[in-house]
């Protein structure tokens, strides 16, 4: 299906441009809301923001690539991404992958065959005194985690329940993350 | 759960996070009512540029997100009579291993960065800023947004600011995962939306930086201490740290890895790293002591336990053979194995190089996967030369520092506790020849060679 912006994002768009001097410099915050709502970058979404700044979707693709926080493939509807840098590695993050690798049955990297679940590792998250740490769909955080924790997000996402209380909610309640 | 940390230990001393423990500490109403808010901006903005420059020359600020250069001498270089608009930049890209403190600033006081924005912009004659953040830091980039419009709706930001006749744009632009954005060039191409590969140095951005205008790119931290320096004077800000212009000022300190109470510290500058673990942190996890640690993120080279009494500032740091970094100090202890850290640190590299220099590209990638070999128990004695050979080729020998920030904290850990890497490795005559594993066209085009020399 033919990717187009969505009214919202098309208003945003017209921001954007008015912030900087050169058009092609919105592309980084252009992609990050290209991606919510289209998922992932598909070939579609590619062309599209390409016509529409006016550079070649090669260009896109090449920057889109060089980001960790892009995705030009489809992924599980929930990324896990564990930090496992050294903070999180004295803290015992590897435990928590593991436990992740047992419980879904797939190696990190790999994406479970109902494509709910995707397991990564990351680097540093700046949550180093909070460490382990794992974000779940790029930022979602979710701190100072423990093995059973972990496991009650997986549950809580799999039954469709939110990861924890919404971002947004755990923000107003207490004006902490 | 950002860390709450809001009681303060008698030897922390407040500045850049004056009122963090406020509640609501992130709107204007609380920063101007009762943190003394935008009274330095209202000041700066009536001074001339060169004013505001030599207050910040004369109170020695240093660049805090990991360089240490001087704030007001990096304002001087940008050109008087410049051609093209001149911009400021603030790197919010936080993303050196251990480092979490302008997170803090950006996500509890986001209006003392933006007053610092303010008066730096005068101080250059930007029109119009950018602060690049960290991507994946959503709570901080919505707070930083709620400050941006809170200060346009209240005439601090857009035109005439403060009725003087200076104009300030800010946008706060996401980055989207990429450790060496954090690098000021590679933030720029970065900004100017291509991939973040840093540019080779001369033109400096003081003179042709983002959108070929002068640029200045500030740290966070480094700019919510400007606006403390313009209320109280040079003078206040040295006396601050440990008494000298070389020492001026308070380090926002991030604590992980094995203490008793991890977390943010500011303290004075100068103070000494061991009354920081033992007397703030409170020392090592019961039963443990302190075996090593990182001063100053995980690009700086390793202090052993008894080089702790070394005092945290710039100077200090580098006479002991490390540096300050961005003031991230990650904590090991007995029962830690360095060669494991040392794996981790060269694969986080090996990670984030952008691609553009030989010595990075391979040299990181080597040295992770020589460190995984010898972490598995596969590797030989020799390869802890090698390594130490490696190390040295890559310092210093491409556009950027990254080759330099893997290399100097492993080669660190290869000199100062060779024994633990020796324990681990096998005798030579032991350790199978790596075979370079290759597939598909390659593994063709090197059969057909293979073919051609037989066939000779």
């Amino acid at each position: 299906m033919a990717y187009a912006f969505s009214e919202k994002l098309e208003t945003k768009f017209q921001w954007l441009l008015t912030r900087y001097p050169q058009s092609d410099a919105v592309l980084l915050p252009l992609l990050h809301d290209v991606q919510d709502e289209a998922g992932y970058l598909t070939p579609d979404a590619v062309d599209y923001v390409a016509e529409r700044l006016s550079i070649s979707p090669a260009r896109v693709r090449e920057v889109a690539s060089f980001y960790t926080m892009f995705k030009l493939n489809k992924k599980g509807k929930f990324v896990l991404q564990v930090c496992h840098n050294l903070s999180c590695y004295l803290a015992g993050a590897d435990d928590i992958v593991k436990a992740l690798e047992d419980k879904l049955g797939i190696k990190a990297g790999q994406t479970t065959e109902d494509e709910m679940f995707t397991i990564e590792r990351a680097e540093c998250l700046a949550s180093c005194s909070t460490a382990p740490c794992m974000q779940v769909n790029v930022w979602d955080y979710h701190e100072s985690l423990t093995v059973e924790q972990t496991l009650k997000i997986v549950d809580n996402l799999k039954e469709g329940k939110l990861a924890m209380p919404s971002y947004e909610d755990r923000i107003a309640a207490g004006g902490d993350a | 759960m950002t860390q709450k940390m809001t009681q303060t230990h008698p030897l922390e001393n407040r500045v850049v996070l004056a009122g963090f423990e406020e509640n609501e500490s992130w709107t204007l109403k609380v920063f101007e009512e009762k943190l003394g808010g935008y009274v330095a901006a209202k000041k700066a903005v009536k001074m001339s540029n060169d004013e505001i420059i030599a207050t910040v020359k004369e109170s020695g600020l240093r660049g805090l997100g990991g360089a240490g250069f001087p704030a007001g001498v990096k304002w001087s270089f940008i050109p008087k009579n410049p051609t093209k608009p001149v911009y400021l930049v603030v790197n919010a890209d936080e993303g050196e291993p251990g480092t979490f403190k302008d997170r803090q600033i950006m996500e509890h006081l986001p209006h003392r960065l933006i007053e610092g924005m303010i008066i730096a912009a005068a101080a250059v004659n930007a029109k119009s800023a950018y602060i690049y953040i960290r991507g994946e830091l959503r709570l901080a980039k919505l707070r930083l947004e709620q400050a941006v419009e809170e200060a346009y709706k209240a005439g601090y930001l857009g035109k005439d600011i403060f009725g003087s006749g200076r104009d300030l744009d800010i946008t706060v632009h996401p980055g989207a995962g990429a450790y060496i954005c954090g690098e000021e060039t590679g933030l720029i191409e970065s900004l100017e939306g291509d991939r973040g590969q840093p540019r080779l140095k001369p033109p400096f951005p003081a003179i042709s930086g983002v959108f070929g205008g002068p640029t200045v790119v500030n740290n966070v931290e480094t700019l919510s201490h400007v606006p403390g320096i313009i209320n109280n004077g040079p003078k206040w800000f040295i006396e601050l740290g440990a008494g000298t212009e070389r020492t001026s000022g308070t380090k926002l300190l991030c604590v992980s890895g094995d203490v008793q109470k991890p977390g943010f510290y500011e303290i004075p500058v100068g103070m000494k790293l061991s009354t920081l673990l033992n007397d703030i942190c409170g020392g090592p996890l019961p039963g443990r002591s302190f075996k090593a640690c990182y001063p100053g993120g995980s690009s700086a080279p390793l202090l052993r336990a008894d080089e702790f009494d070394v005092p945290l500032d710039f100077d200090s740091l580098a006479k002991a053979g490390t540096m300050m970094g961005s003031g991230a100090v990650i904590v090991m202890d007995d029962r830690r194995s360095i060669p494991e850290m040392a794996m981790r640190t060269a694969r986080f590299y090996a990670h984030e190089s952008c691609g553009q220099c030989v010595p990075c590209r391979e040299g990181t990638n080597w040295l992770a996967s020589m460190l995984k070999r010898l972490c598995k128990g596969q590797g030989a004695v020799s390869d802890i030369d090698k390594l130490l050979d490696a190390c040295d080729n890559m310092k210093g020998r491409t556009i950027c520092v990254l080759a330099d920030a893997c290399a100097m904290p492993v080669e660190s850990m290869l000199k100062k506790f060779r024994p633990e890497f020796e324990a681990i490795a096998k005798p030579d005559d032991q350790v199978e020849a790596q075979v370079p594993k290759v597939s598909g066209q390659m593994a063709a085009l090197m059969e057909s060679v293979r073919a051609r020399q037989m066939t000779k």
